[in-house]
């Protein structure tokens, strides 16, 4: 069932204005900001505890509990993460593009109710649009007193600094963008000691928070969160935008309500994924971005719920679902998932390093015809050297969660589809070669 | 023997466990804060490891040394190298879980590390063919095609890259910033396309570099001086002191088929903890070159070889003809190559058989034996942990390489106050240190403000306001410690040539006065210096810290009559040569012709002597000067001990033997003794050095004996009372079981103390040897008492004044004569402000003149805005036979002011 | 060219004022210097060293780090096609093999007149548009092969010189706010320029 709850975060995007200031304010833009300032800082953080906003960058952890740890210090900060780059996630390049505004009104509130007087948006350096449509909301907030000295005449001041990074995939996870943040290499901190509420940017306490859950504070502030926890089930409660990609009629982003649609809806609904092509059906789906394990067709009746998907055996992570129908060769398909993985660790640990490059080439030589019935094991067996168990939530050898990402699709592709990849071997080349 | 005065300190004052943890099973006690890595391995557990360096801050990277350990939500694997132990931790370093994690990361590490053991230099030392074969799984799974990457890079002269080997441990990285404080490297691209790099118009000439080749666990970095010398398993070892300045780093010296090929540094606690400067590791090459090998007799324009009985006839004739014409007709001069025996004897033989006190280990180039002695010294340690240390030397990067690591790292790492008074900026205050200037002549006058108690006059070369900080801040720092100053310590040598050496007496005097707590740290350069003027090789000086009236009546009755007059420095010395007043000028391995800031008067004085005899390792200018040449061993070719800054005595090693018939220079003194009919009591180094215990008050409790026991490895600060001792660590030590697993150091210093050849020649058995001195043990000398400063003369509008600093290469005979070294030796220039040299019209790099009192010489100026308006700076023994050095400027006393033209 | 023009300087101090520490405008200085001269030459990452406090080494260490810094020269317009999954599934492969054939060029290469460099890129976020490439990090989707052969097209004869600049100009917007919230210790932009 699809329910027919209002946009929260996607409610300006139909606009071609929904970029400048005057469409932002026409469309009650900074009403939340003036909100929150009225309410005062602990009334803004019971609204959003009372919302049980789940952080929307992957790991799920719910805001206010997040903000509540942020150690006391004179200098504390507050950084945005739209770094945006796990694969088939398309929903922050959205949310920057079309309503900079709202992620920056988002990262104000935040701001006050932490009680920080500065910001980053750490903005992924391929948007380049988004860069200048928030550097141009930028200098309108400015201007229009939502930023800066004494915010709309409150004692309340903060600055904010869009900061473009430059194509990396690992300065998405909070450590190692504080690093890119501060003009280094981004290499992931260990954590502990380096949680970034307790030494973050410059190593001082830092709240890092998803550019999408950012943009839900205005209208959390200004509905209250009740409101906001009204809608969805559980923990999963507001909508939350979901990028759908690969072998559906319709691919793009839905904001829905949470828990309340399955993955059948999304894919199949007429009015979302819209279905396979003539004649396909469904060989598997990713639930929730690259790092996810797999989904098969018997899962596609769970809701888009965050802890109905992690009891199955995968995570919701950024809400990006992408479907592979029966041509896809799932062999290449995990040899693609892998090859990123390979490419975009940052080369610290050893088992992420030399694993990724590894498995890329046995993935690879299967592919191409030069497998070993005993390549599979291998296969097993090298995963389970990076995350030991080889299952969800993962262990692992590393440093950050990067490294036990790389075995999800290896282990998906060889426990769910241990036939197709004994063909391989058995017929020396993919027997779907020309499928795509 | 002293033996409880060394002993007692014993090792268990050193540590007080509190935490409690479990490894495999095992209770096992650790400090709070320390790494479980480190606990475990005290407790006898060695976990596989390749980031982690004992030295430096851990990054986890590697993940070789994950182990399980307990947490709140159970066991986990986590780098034993990262974290910390905590009370009730549960560490699993061999479960299944960790061994096959170990394995993995292992195995991991050979998909792209090439099998090219057999030629790689590492090949038989590596961490990783070592664990591949005892934590590796047997055979490999690996059936791809490795990374590939074109051959070695040599990244500066002395370092070449091979990064197909690279592990990325990043050691090398972390050691060039966090250490050298120089990232001359850095990793560069990402991911396994990872890979060391420089940046490319600037080579990785860091004057550490060799400590990156020392730390590389792989064949990565390799050292062109070393790149297929040996193989580890054709290696002799042997754990010795690197004596090419006067840190006195602790190495193992390696040699192959008799050939020196390398030198380690090893991780001694107290000194170097395991670094050293790429002067010391590469200057054993200069052993190979150059060398004096036979006795040698003038001849025409040459030098003839002779025998050694027709050469000790010949120099002892003439010197026993000097000794009957009177005192003081012989001077000798050096000492600062040998080893604390060679001094001593040499120091005996010409007060007893010379009769002279005219000897001096120093060129006119230090500072007053008496204030170098006399003031209350500090330790390494001291300094790093001090309140404040206060730097009034020249750029220890540039002198002293390895103190200036353990300052650097001090001040950038651990937030040591460092007050830096200099003429010129230097490297510490360019890390951070604070700094106030002067003009040179007015050093006593900066010290004077900064620590007298009136409000400070203006100080020539200094700004206000930097006096006013320097001087708060060292009335903050000396206020903090019982005695006033205490925690303060001074690091004081001879920053600059053309300014007298007195200036600096009379400011250490003046600090010493105002803060009598604080201690002394002399920043004299050249190898074993401070053991030659502690054997008594100054004048007015006797061994063991003891002025010679003072010491008189001890020594008389220990060695017989003694010269009745204080002896000439070397100045003086030289100056009376010149004038024909001396009949013989011995040279123990000095250069004065190279060496002394006035060469004029070095070249007046040589042909003015009556006959000059060189006891010499090298030709140098002034052994090839000589009319007689005695050959003398080199470092590495002879036993005995040595003596650092601190006053640290550390054993050095016999590792190869003398080229041809070179003897140590104890051995000639004693022949030479014996030639003229006398006998200093002593015929073998266990027999010399225990006289030197009995006899030299300062050296009590201190023999070649006690120094060869384990736990005295990293030596004995003299003297032992006052200082205390302090043990070091215990058992075998690796100098880093990752980067060169098995090369553990010595237990025992077990190379022989004598040279074979060399106890066969003419003395008789030391029939003397157990009676000692009689009456009471003379005092140690005290701190010279402070004078009013001399004021300098002004500075007039159309001069600048001189500084003469030194460089680490420079044309001395060790860079000189080693092949890696001598390359990296700068050109000769004149800094000053760029405003200078636009007044002049000249641009930068362009030859210009610069005329002072003594003449004048042509060197390339060169702008530098860190160079005061006032001030002409340039670089001593850089000058070449053609082109005379700035050197050649200085003359008499006196700061020295020059002149600049165009040419 | 080489090293930091006196307008690309201006705006490198009123970023560098921007941050509590001056590293770390080292990534948004080198996209600045990338703006100026299409990648970072030696010359510029000397200069940036000088501004934010590091050696050149470590400039170039960092910078070769992120994908989109060039330290070496790229043509005019960098096409990136991206292969991820999404895109792979709808058939960036082939759109792929066909940009070699029509650029006559490798993944990595640039064409002989300076005007193209190809790369294979990772997911670029414009799934719901796969095949998808950006060109100078502006977006192009669904591209086929016939769509590539009309993109270069357009590219080539400047139709699209609005749209897209050269490469390295990523943001077209100057940021022209300085710090001023209270106890911020920065100067507004406009007055840091020399
Ligand atoms: C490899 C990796 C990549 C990540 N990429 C992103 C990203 O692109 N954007 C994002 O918001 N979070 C990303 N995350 C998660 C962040 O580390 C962090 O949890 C998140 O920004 C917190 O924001 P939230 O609490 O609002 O979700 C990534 C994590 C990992 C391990
Ligand atoms: S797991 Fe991979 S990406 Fe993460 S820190 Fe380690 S090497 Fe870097
Ligand atoms: S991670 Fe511990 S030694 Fe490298």
């Amino acid at each position: 069932m699809i329910t027919d709850a209002a946009p929260i975060v996607t409610a300006r995007v139909g606009h071609d204005d929904s970029h400048t200031l005057e469409g932002y304010l026409a469309t009650g833009g900074y009403e939340g900001l003036r909100r929150a300032l009225e309410l005062g800082r602990d009334q803004v953080r019971a609204e959003v505890d009372a919302a049980s906003l789940l952080g929307r960058g992957g790991a799920g952890f719910p805001a206010g509990r997040k903000w509540s740890m942020l150690g006391r210090a004179d200098v504390t900060y507050l950084v945005v993460n739209g770094d945006e780059s796990e694969p088939a996630t398309f929903k922050d390049h959205l949310l920057v593009e079309r309503d900079p505004h709202q992620v920056i009104e988002g990262a104000t509130i935040a701001a006050y109710a932490l009680g920080v007087a500065q910001a980053f948006v750490f903005c992924r350096g391929e948007f380049a649009l988004g860069l200048e449509r928030l550097t141009a909301a930028v200098n309108e907030a400015y201007a229009h007193g939502a930023l800066g000295r004494s915010i709309f005449g409150s004692d309340f001041s903060l600055d904010l600094v869009i900061h473009p990074g430059a194509g990396a995939y690992i300065c998405g996870e909070e450590t190692a963008l504080l690093e890119s943040l501060e003009g280094k290499r981004g290499f992931p901190r260990i954590k502990p000691p380096y949680f970034p509420a307790a030494i973050g940017l410059y190593g001082a306490p830092t709240v890092v928070n998803n550019v999408e859950t950012v943009s839900n504070l205005p209208w959390i502030v200004r509905h209250g969160g009740a409101a906001f926890a009204a809608l969805g089930t559980g923990s999963s409660t507001g909508t939350r935008l979901f990028a759908l990609s690969g072998h559906v009629r319709r691919p793009g982003w839905y904001e829905l309500e949470m828990s309340k649609v399955t993955f059948r809806d999304l894919i199949f609904d007429p009015s979302l994924g819209g279905g396979l092509a003539e004649g396909r059906s469904l060989k598997a789906f990713i639930p929730g971005g690259v790092s996810a394990p797999w989904f098969g067709p018997e899962q596609l009746d769970l809701g888009l719920d965050q802890e109905a998907v992690g009891k199955a055996g995968s995570m919701l992570g950024s809400g990006s679902v992408v479907v592979m129908d029966d041509s896809t060769c799932v062999l290449r398909a995990a040899w693609r998932i892998t090859r990123f993985f390979h490419r975009e660790s940052c080369g610290q640990c050893t088992p992420c390093r030399e694993g990724g490059g590894w498995l890329e080439k046995i993935l690879r030589r299967l592919e191409e015809g030069g497998g070993r019935e005993e390549d599979l094991d291998l296969l097993m067996d090298a995963c389970d050297n990076i995350a030991p168990g080889v299952s969800w939530p993962p262990q692992q050898t590393t440093i950050c969660v990067l490294g036990p990402s790389i075995p999800s699709s290896i282990a998906s592709a060889v426990r769910m589809f241990r036939d197709e990849l004994l063909l391989h071997v058995k017929e020396g080349g993919c027997p779907l070669r020309g499928a795509r | 023997m002293s033996e409880t005065a060394v002993g007692g300190a014993g090792a268990s004052a050193e540590e007080a466990p509190t935490v409690s943890v479990t490894i495999d099973g095992v209770a096992v006690s650790a400090r709070p804060g320390e790494l479980v890595i480190e606990a475990a391995e005290r407790a006898g557990v060695f976990v596989p490891r390749f980031c982690y360096h004992p030295r430096m801050d851990p990054v986890g990277v590697c993940r070789m040394c994950l182990v399980e350990i307990s947490g709140p939500r159970g066991f986990s694997l986590q780098p034993s190298c990262y974290v910390r132990v905590a009370d009730g931790q549960e560490v699993r370093t061999s479960s299944e879980k960790a061994r096959k994690a170990q394995e993995g990361v292992l195995e991991f590490l050979l998909v792209n590390h090439p099998l090219d053991c057999p030629v790689c230099d590492k090949g038989g030392e590596c961490p990783l063919q070592d664990q591949a074969l005892t934590h590796g799984p047997g055979d490999t799974r690996f059936v791809e095609e490795k990374r590939h990457w074109a051959k070695p890079i040599e990244i500066s002269p002395l370092v070449y890259l091979d990064r197909e080997r690279c592990i990325q441990c990043s050691r090398c990285t972390r050691f060039a910033d966090e250490v050298a404080g120089e990232a001359l490297i850095d990793f560069a691209f990402r991911g396994d396309a990872i890979e060391v790099a420089t940046f490319p118009s600037r080579p990785f000439s860091s004057y550490f570099s060799g400590n990156t080749v020392q730390i590389c666990p792989v064949g990565a970095l390799t050292a062109a001086p070393y790149r297929f010398a040996s193989r580890p398993w054709d290696l002799e070892q042997v754990e010795t002191t690197c004596t090419s300045c006067a840190v006195g780093c602790r190495i193992v010296a390696q040699s192959s088929a008799g050939k020196l090929v390398r030198y380690l540094g090893v991780d001694a606690d107290p000194v170097n903890q395991s670094w050293l400067c790429d002067r010391g590791r590469y200057g054993f090459e200069a052993n190979g070159e150059g060398r004096v090998s036979s006795p040698s007799r003038r001849k025409g324009e040459g030098h003839e070889a002779i025998r050694w009985p027709e050469a000790l006839r010949q120099v002892a004739g003439a010197l026993q003809a000097a000794a009957a014409a009177g005192e003081g007709r012989v001077g000798v001069l050096g000492g600062a190559r040998l080893t604390n025996e060679d001094a001593y004897a040499w120091a005996k033989l010409a007060r007893t058989v010379l009769r002279t006190d005219h000897v001096d280990a120093q060129l006119d180039d230090g500072l007053p034996a008496a204030t170098v002695l006399g003031l209350p010294r500090a330790t390494i340690d001291e300094a790093v942990h001090a309140r404040l240390v206060v730097t009034l030397a020249g750029d220890l990067r540039e002198e002293l390489p390895v103190l200036y690591l353990r300052l650097r790292r001090a001040l950038a790492h651990d937030g040591l106050a460092v007050l830096e008074c200099s003429s010129v900026p230097q490297a510490l205050s360019a890390e951070g240190a604070t700094r106030v200037g002067y003009l040179p002549g007015e050093v006593a006058r900066l010290v004077g403000a900064l620590t007298g108690d009136a409000e400070p006059g203006e100080v020539p070369g200094a700004d206000r306001s930097g006096v006013v900080t320097a001087r708060r801040m060292l009335a903050a720092a000396a206020a903090g410690g019982a005695t006033r100053g205490e925690g303060v310590v001074v690091v004081l040598g001879r920053p600059n040539l053309a300014e007298p050496a007195v200036g600096y007496a009379e400011a250490a005097a003046l600090l010493h006065a105002a803060l009598p707590g604080a201690r002394f740290l002399p920043a004299l350069r050249r190898g074993n210096v401070h053991g030659a003027l502690e054997m008594g090789l100054a004048p007015g000086v006797l061994p063991g810290r003891v002025g010679l009236e003072e010491g008189r009546a001890w020594y008389e009755s220990a060695w017989g009559n003694l010269p009745g007059a204080t002896g000439r420095g070397a100045r003086e010395l030289l100056e009376a040569a010149a004038a024909g007043e001396l009949d013989v000028l011995v040279l123990l391995g000095a250069d004065p012709l190279a060496d002394l800031p006035d060469p004029d008067l070095a070249r007046r004085a040589l042909e003015g002597v009556g006959s000059v005899v060189a006891v010499a390792s090298h030709w140098d200018a002034s052994s090839s000067a000589a009319q007689l040449v005695l050959p003398a061993a080199a470092a590495d070719e002879r036993s005995g001990s040595t003596t650092n800054l601190e006053g640290r005595v550390t054993r050095v090693a016999q590792k190869v033997v003398p080229p041809g018939t070179a003897w140590p220079a104890w051995t000639i003194a004693v022949a030479l003794a014996a030639e003229m009919g006398d006998d200093l009591g002593f015929d073998n180094l266990e027999t010399l050095s225990a006289e030197i215990e009995r006899v030299a008050p300062s050296q009590r409790g201190i023999d070649l004996d006690v120094l060869g026991r384990p736990a005295h490895r990293d030596g004995l600060v003299a003297p032992i009372a006052a200082v205390g001792v302090r043990v070091g660590r215990r058992g075998p030590r690796l100098i880093d079981p990752i980067a060169t697993p098995g090369i553990a150091s010595v237990e025992e210093q077990g190379a022989p103390l004598v040279v074979g050849d060399a106890v066969a020649l003419g003395g008789q058995p030391a029939g003397i040897a157990g009676a000692g001195p009689t009456g009471s043990r003379p005092p140690l000398l005290g701190p010279p008492a402070s004078s009013v400063p001399a004021t300098a003369p002004r500075l007039d509008a159309y001069s600048l004044r001189l500084v003469v600093g030194r460089t680490l290469y420079d044309r001395g005979t060790l860079v000189a004569a080693s092949p890696s070294l001598a390359p990296l030796r700068p050109e000769a220039t004149v800094r000053v402000h760029p405003s200078v040299l636009e007044r002049l019209g000249v641009r930068d790099g362009e030859p210009v003149r610069v005329t002072g009192p003594g003449g004048a010489v042509e060197l390339a100026a060169s702008a530098d805005e860190a160079v005061a308006r006032d001030l002409a700076v340039a670089t001593a023994r850089l000058g070449t036979g053609e082109r005379p050095g700035i050197e050649s400027l200085v003359a008499g006393e006196g700061p020295i002011d020059v002149r600049l033209e165009t040419i | 060219m080489a090293h930091l023009d006196d307008e690309t300087r201006r705006k490198a101090l009123a970023t560098v004022a921007l941050y509590p520490e001056r590293r770390s405008a080292l990534i948004p200085l080198c996209h600045l210097a990338q703006a100026q001269d299409g990648w970072l030459t030696p010359e510029a990452m000397e200069d940036i060293a000088e501004l934010v406090g590091v050696t050149p080494a470590e400039v170039r260490g960092t910078a070769t780090f992120y994908d989109m810094l060039h330290t070496e020269p790229v043509g005019r317009y960098v096409v990136a096609v991206c292969t991820n999954i999404a895109c792979m599934l709808s058939g960036a492969y082939e759109t792929l093999e066909h940009a070699e054939e029509r650029l006559g060029v490798h993944v990595g290469q640039t064409t002989e007149d300076g005007m193209f460099t190809l790369e294979d890129a990772e997911c670029l976020a414009g799934c719901d548009k796969a095949p998808c490439i950006q060109v100078n990090h502006r977006f192009f989707g669904p591209v086929d092969p016939p769509a590539l052969d009309r993109l270069v097209d357009d590219l080539a004869s400047g139709a699209l010189d609005e749209v897209v600049p050269p490469h390295g100009v990523l943001c077209r917007v100057e940021r022209t706010v300085g710090l001023e919230a209270a106890g911020a210790a920065g100067v507004p932009a406009a007055e840091e320029a020399p």
